[in-house]
C-alpha cells in the first residue's frame, strides 16, 4: 500500500511559506504517493486549493483531518506544541527541527513514536547532499531580500550616478560573512550598482566574492577559520580582536552593513557593537540575517526594524518569508530530492537507509528513538599512497630495463631515495671494478646522454607530447648507422670465414625498417607540427 | 673522410639532436626542432656512409635500402589521419626494434670482430641486451599497434599467476646468457641466443597483452623509450658513440613521458607495467564493492544543446577517444568558431591521459586548425569550471569521473580528473550509459546539473551545428 504524504498550512506567526508546491505534487504523485494538503495551504504564497487539486491532491478541511490522513507530513517550520499532538504515532516527519535549540521538541516527538528527517541536520559536506540542501536554497532567498530590504530602508539609490540636480553617490555595502547567505547579498548589491566589500573568517571564500562582483577585506592576522561542513568556527581572541577592528573601520565608512555569520548549535557571534553603531552615518541600515540566533549586532531586535542613534537596524526573521513563492517551491524542490532518496523503488514506500550517510546524518528521530546527533561523516581521506606492489612485482620492473631514469626522477621518500642511490652506487661499483677501460669511455657517454635526454624533455608542453614521440621515433632510427657500418666494412683479412652474405642481408632488412621510421617520422612530424598555430 | 673527420661529424649530429629535442618543448619552435632532427640524422647518414667503415661495394645497397625504405616512410606518413597517429607511431617503435634485434645478430656472427677475455664477454652481453630488448619492443609494439587499431581487443588478458611467469622468464634469459657468454664459438651461441629471442618476444607479447586499454598512453611512450634503449645498447655492441648518447636521449625522453603518463592517472609506473587495472586481480572485485551511482540522467537534443551553448558565455569543451573515434574535431572546431564570433568565450580542456598518447586530442584539435592558446591543460583550467556555463564533455568518461575524488573506493580514486561538474551545466556526448575503459560508473551523469546527448559525437554535433546555424 502506498503512503499518504500531508501538506499542513504553516501555524507559525508570519510564515507564509509551505512545504510543497503544485508542481510537486504531481512528481509525489508520479513516485507513487498520495498527497493531501490543508485547504489554504499555500494561499500565503500564492498557490490556491485549485492548483493543488489540479496536480493531483486531496484537500483536506482541517489540520486534523489532514495528520489524521497523513503517514508523512512535509513542514517548513518546526512543528508546535499543538501539532506535535496531532501526529498519528509513527508518522514521518519530514522538515526544519534545529534539534540543538530544541530539546523539548525532540522528546515530544520521540514520544509520539515519530520518524523525524531534520532537513537542517543534512550533512551539507556530501556533493550528493547539495540538491536537498534546504539550507543553502533558503540562504540564497533571504541574502537577496537582505538587500532588498536595505535598499527599501536606505534613502539612496545604490548605483552612483551624476546628473544635472548633483551627484549620487554609490552606496557602500559590507557584508560580514560570506556563505551562501552572503554570497547572494553580494551579487544582488552588486547588481544594484553598490560598492560591496565583504569578510569571511574562511579565507578560502575570497575568490567567490570577487567572482560576484565584491571586495574581499581582510582581516590583519593571520588563522584560517574553516570549520569543516562549509561552516566557519569560533576564532582565537587575537584575531578577534583585529576582526573587531577592522568591523569599527568599515562601520564608519559604509552605508550598510549585512551581517550573516552563524556558527552552527552556538548563538550568533557578535560583530557589530553599539560602539560601531553609533559611528555609522546618519541613515545607515544594518540588515541582521542572524536575528533568530541572537543577532550579529548588538542594537538588534529580532522580527523587527528599529531605528538607533540614526541607523535603521532591521531584524527579520522571516526573510525568505517575503518571498513565499519562489521560497517554498525551492525548499518543496529539496523535499522531493529527499523523497527520491527515500523511495528508489518509486512505489510510493520510504526506506529509511541508515547505510546511507545523507539519509542516516538527517534522521534525527527513528521510530521514537533519538539517533541524533549523527556519528561524524566519514569524510573521503585523500588516498592512501597504494601500497608498494610486492615481490610479484618486482621482476617486471627489473625486466623493464634502463626505466630506473623514469623512477629516479619523482620526489621519491627518503627511503626510496637510499634505496636508489645505494642501488645506483653498487651498480656503479661494479662497473668499475670489472668493466675495462673502453667500455667505461662509453658508459660516461650514456649515463650523460641520459640526464641531457632528461632535463631537455621534461620541459616539453603537454600539447607537443605527440610530436615529441614521433620525432624521437625518428631520431631513434639512429640505429641505421649501425646497420650501415655492416653492409661492407673494410676487412683485412678479406673476410675470411665471415658469413659476408647473411650479414649484408640482415644489415640491408635492417636499414630499409630504419629508413621507414627514419623518413616516415620526420615526415609526419612535420605534417603535425605545420598544423598548430596560434 | 677520415675517422677523426666522422667523429666530429657524429659530435655535430648529436648536438643537432640535442637542439631537436629542446626545440620541441614549445610551440614556436616546434618546426626548427624537428629540422634540426632532419639535418642532424643526414649528417649522421653520410658521416657514416662516407666513413671509414663503409666500403664503396655497400653503396648500391645502402641506397637501395634507404630508397625503399624511405618511400614507403613518406607514404604512409603522407596518407595517415591524425586519429590513427598512436597506431603508427606503435608500429613505428616495432620497426627500430625490428631492426635493433637484427643488427644485434648480424654483429654475433660478424667473425671479424674479435675480442678478448673481459671484452669479450662484455661485448657478448651487450649484444644478448641489445636483442633482449629490440625484440621486447617489437613484439610489444606489435601487439600495441593491433590493440590500438582494433585488431585485438582492448580488455586486458590477465594469465594466472602472470608474475610468476614473467619471473620465470626472467630467470630463464639470465641462465641462457650465462650459457651464451660461455658457449666457444658462433654456433655453440646461437641456441640460447635464439631461445632467448622467443622469450623476448613471448614477454613483449604478454606484457602488453596485460595492460588495459586506458593505459595505452603509458604504453606507446614506454615502447618509445625502449626503442631507444634498443639503440643505444646497440650503441655499446658496436662501439659507437652517436648511437649510444641519441638512443639515451630517446630513452630517457620516453621514460619521463611515461612517468608524466602515470602520474597523470596517480598510478604507479609499476603497477601499469605489471598489468590489468589496479595493482592486482583484486580490481574488479573492488570495482563491484565501490558505491554505485544512482539517479536520474536528464537526456536533451540537439536543439537543446545549441539553446544552451547560446546562452552561455563560457563555455569549456572536453575532448576525449570519442571525438577521435567519430573524427569530430572539424565539427567541433566550427562550432567553436560560430560560438567565438558571437562573443562567446570557447576553450578547450585536455586531460594529460585523454585519447590513447600523449598529447593524442592537442594533435587532433590543431589538425581542426583550433588556435593552440585556446586549448588548455587540466591544471590551468581546472579551476575556471566553477565560472563556466557550459562544460561540453565529448566521448570521454574517465577523466571527467567525479568518482576519483568523492568514492575511495573506486578504483580510480585519487587520479586527478577535469572537474567539469562544476561548471553550471555539463553536457556529456556518449553512445550509451556504457562505462569508460577503466570499467567504472560514472556518478557524473547523473549529477542534477549534468545532461547526456545520446547518439555519435559527429553526428550529434552536426546537428548542433545546424541549429547553431538556424
Amino acid at each position: 500500500m502506498s503512503l499518504t504524504i500531508g501538506v499542513p498550512r504553516e501555524t507559525f506567526a508570519g510564515e507564509k511559506r509551505v512545504a510543497t508546491v503544485p508542481e510537486v505534487v504531481e512528481k509525489l504523485v508520479k513516485l507513487g504517493f498520495a498527497v493531501v494538503v490543508e485547504s489554504g495551504a499555500g494561499a500565503a504564497a500564492s498557490f490556491g486549493d485549485e492548483a493543488y487539486q489540479a496536480a493531483g491532491a486531496r484537500l483536506a478541511g482541517s489540520a486534523g483531518e489532514l495528520y489524521a490522513a497523513s503517514d508523512i507530513v512535509f513542514k517548513v517550520r518546526p512543528p508546535s506544541e499543538a501539532e506535535v499532538a496531532q501526529l498519528r504515532p509513527g508518522t514521518t516527519l519530514v522538515g526544519f527541527i534545529w534539534p540543538a535549540q530544541n530539546p523539548g521538541l525532540m522528546q515530544q516527538l520521540a514520544g509520539r513514536r515519530a520518524t523525524v528527517l531534520a532537513i537542517d541536520c543534512l550533512p551539507r559536506q556530501l556533493s550528493r547532499a547539495q540538491k536537498m540542501d534546504a539550507l543553502t536554497s533558503t540562504a540564497g532567498v533571504s541574502g537577496y531580500r537582505a538587500v532588498i530590504e536595505a535598499a527599501h530602508a536606505f534613502g539612496r539609490p545604490f548605483n552612483g550616478s551624476v546628473t544635472a540636480a548633483g551627484k549620487i553617490p554609490p552606496a557602500k555595502v559590507f557584508i560580514a560573512g560570506a556563505g551562501v547567505a552572503g554570497l547572494a547579498a553580494i551579487g544582488a548589491a552588486a547588481n544594484l550598482g553598490a560598492i560591496v566589500r565583504a569578510n569571511d573568517t574562511r579565507a578560502e571564500v575570497a575568490d567567490q566574492v570577487v567572482s560576484l562582483g565584491g571586495e574581499f577585506v581582510k582581516v590583519d592576522y593571520e588563522e584560517e577559520g574553516s570549520g569543516g561542513g562549509g561552516y566557519a568556527k569560533v576564532m582565537s581572541e587575537g584575531f578577534q580582536a583585529a576582526q573587531r577592528e577592522m568591523y569599527a573601520k568599515q562601520a564608519r565608512e559604509v552605508d550598510i552593513i549585512i551581517t550573516t555569520a552563524l556558527i552552527p548549535g552556538k548563538p550568533a557571534p557578535r560583530l557589530i557593537t553599539a560602539e560601531m553603531v553609533r559611528s555609522m552615518k546618519s541613515g545607515s541600515v544594518i540588515v541582521d540575517m542572524a536575528a533568530e540566533q541572537g543577532g550579529n549586532c548588538e542594537l538588534t531586535v529580532p522580527g523587527e526594524a528599529v531605528v538607533r542613534h540614526g541607523v535603521t537596524l532591521i531584524g527579520y526573521t522571516d526573510l525568505p518569508s517575503r518571498l513565499a513563492r519562489q521560497a517554498s517551491t525551492l525548499y518543496s524542490t529539496n523535499l522531493l530530492r529527499l523523497t527520491e532518496e527515500l523511495c528508489k523503488a518509486k512505489d510510493g514506500r520510504i526506506d529509511v537507509n541508515f547505510d546511507d550517510d545523507a539519509i542516516r546524518g538527517l534522521t534525527v528521530i527513528k521510530e521514537g528513538e533519538v539517533t541524533w546527533p549523527a556519528p561524524p561523516l566519514k569524510l573521503p581521506a585523500p588516498p592512501a599512497a597504494k601500497p608498494a606492489p610486492a615481490v610479484a612485482a618486482a621482476p617486471a620492473a627489473k625486466k623493464s630495463g634502463g626505466h630506473g631514469h623514469g623512477g629516479a626522477s619523482e620526489p621519491a621518500s627518503v627511503q626510496s631515495l637510499a634505496l636508489v642511490f645505494g642501488f645506483g652506487a653498487a651498480l656503479f661499483w661494479l662497473v668499475g671494478a670489472y668493466a675495462p677501460a673502453a667500455f667505461l669511455g662509453h658508459f660516461t657517454v650514456f649515463v650523460l646522454a641520459c640526464f641531457v635526454g632528461y632535463q631537455v624533455v621534461w620541459n616539453v608542453t603537454p600539447s607537443l607530447h605527440t610530436p615529441l614521440m614521433s620525432v624521437t621515433n625518428a631520431i631513434s632510427s639512429i640505429i641505421a648507422v649501425g646497420a650501415l657500418v655492416q653492409v661492407a666494412p673494410p676487412l683485412a683479412d678479406g673476410g675470411a670465414g665471415r658469413p659476408s652474405a647473411l650479414i649484408l642481408g640482415l644489415a640491408v632488412v635492417a636499414l630499409a625498417l630504419t629508413a621507414v621510421n627514419m623518413f616516415g617520422g620526420f615526415a609526419v612530424t612535420r605534417r603535425m607540427l605545420a598544423m598548430f598555430r596560434k | 673522410m677520415s675517422a677523426n673527420l666522422a667523429t666530429v661529424a657524429y659530435i655535430g649530429a648529436t648536438i643537432l639532436f640535442i637542439l631537436s629535442l629542446g626545440g620541441l618543448s614549445n610551440p614556436e619552435t616546434a618546426r626548427r626542432g624537428n629540422l634540426y632532427g632532419i639535418v642532424g640524422m643526414t649528417i649522421a647518414v653520410l658521416a657514416t656512409v662516407l666513413g671509414p667503415r663503409v666500403t664503396a661495394a655497400g653503396l648500391p645497397y645502402i641506397v637501395g635500402a634507404l630508397v625503399a625504405g624511405g618511400a614507403v616512410g613518406l607514404y604512409a606518413a603522407k596518407k595517415v589521419q591524425m586519429t590513427q597517429m598512436p597506431e603508427l607511431v606503435a608500429l613505428m617503435h616495432s620497426l627500430v626494434g625490428l631492426a635493433a634485434a637484427l643488427v644485434g645478430f648480424a654483429s654475433y656472427v660478424d667473425t671479424s670482430i674479435v675480442y678478448e677475455g673481459a671484452e669479450k664477454a662484455i661485448h657478448e652481453v651487450e649484444i644478448y641486451i641489445g636483442i633482449f630488448i629490440g625484440a621486447v619492443t617489437f613484439s610489444g609494439s606489435i601487439i600495441a599497434f593491433g590493440k590500438l587499431s582494433g585488431k585485438v581487443g582492448g580488455k586486458p588478458l590477465l594469465l594466472p599467476a602472470r608474475h610468476w611467469l614473467n619471473l620465470a622468464g626472467l630467470l630463464a634469459v639470465i641462465w641462457f646468457a650465462v650459457a651464451f657468454v660461455q658457449a666457444p664459438d658462433v654456433q655453440a651461441g646461437m641456441t640460447p641466443l635464439v631461445v632467448m629471442t622467443v622469450i623476448a618476444l613471448l614477454f613483449g607479447i604478454h606484457m602488453v597483452m596485460a595492460i588495459g586499454g586506458a593505459d595505452m598512453p603509458v604504453v606507446v611512450s614506454m615502447l618509445n623509450s625502449y626503442s631507444g634503449w634498443a639503440a643505444s645498447a646497440t650503441g655499446f655492441m658496436l662501439s659507437n658513440d652517436l648511437l649510444i648518447v641519441t638512443g639515451a636521449l630517446v630513452g630517457s625522453s620516453g621514460a619521463i613521458l611515461s612517468y608524466i603518463m602515470c602520474r597523470a592517472m596517480n598510478r604507479s609506473f609499476i603497477s601499469v607495467i605489471a598489468g590489468g587495472f589496479g595493482t592486482g586481480g583484486g580490481a574488479p572485485a573492488a570495482a563491484a564493492g565501490g558505491t554505485q551511482p544512482q539517479g536520474e540522467v536528464s537526456a536533451v537534443n540537439a536543439a537543446e544543446t545549441a539553446e544552451l551553448l547560446r546562452g552561455a558565455k563560457n563555455v569549456v569543451i572536453v575532448p576525449g577517444y570519442g571525438m577521435a573515434v567519430a573524427q569530430a574535431q572539424h565539427t567541433v572546431y566550427e562550432i567553436t568558431r560560430l560560438l567565438r564570433e558571437k562573443g562567446v568565450n570557447v576553450r578547450f580542456a585536455i586531460h594529460p591521459v585523454a585519447g590513447r598518447m600523449p598529447g593524442h586530442m592537442n594533435v587532433l584539435l590543431a589538425e581542426a586548425k583550433v588556435p593552440y592558446d585556446i586549448v588548455l591543460e587540466m591544471d590551468e583550467i581546472n579551476e575556471d569550471f566553477p565560472d563556466t556555463d557550459v562544460t561540453m564533455v565529448i566521448g570521454a568518461n574517465d577523466i571527467v569521473n567525479p568518482a576519483a575524488q568523492d568514492d575511495p573506493a573506486s578504483p580510480i580514486a585519487g587520479m586527478p580528473v577535469l572537474e567539469v561538474w562544476k561548471a553550471r551545466t555539463s553536457i556529456v556526448m556518449k553512445r550509451s550509459m556504457a562505462s569508460g575503459y577503466a570499467g567504472v560508473d560514472n556518478p557524473l551523469f547523473f549529477k542534477e546539473n549534468n545532461r547526456m546527448l545520446f547518439g555519435d559525437a559527429k553526428k550529434m554535433l552536426d546537428e548542433v551545428l545546424g541549429a547553431l546555424k538556424a
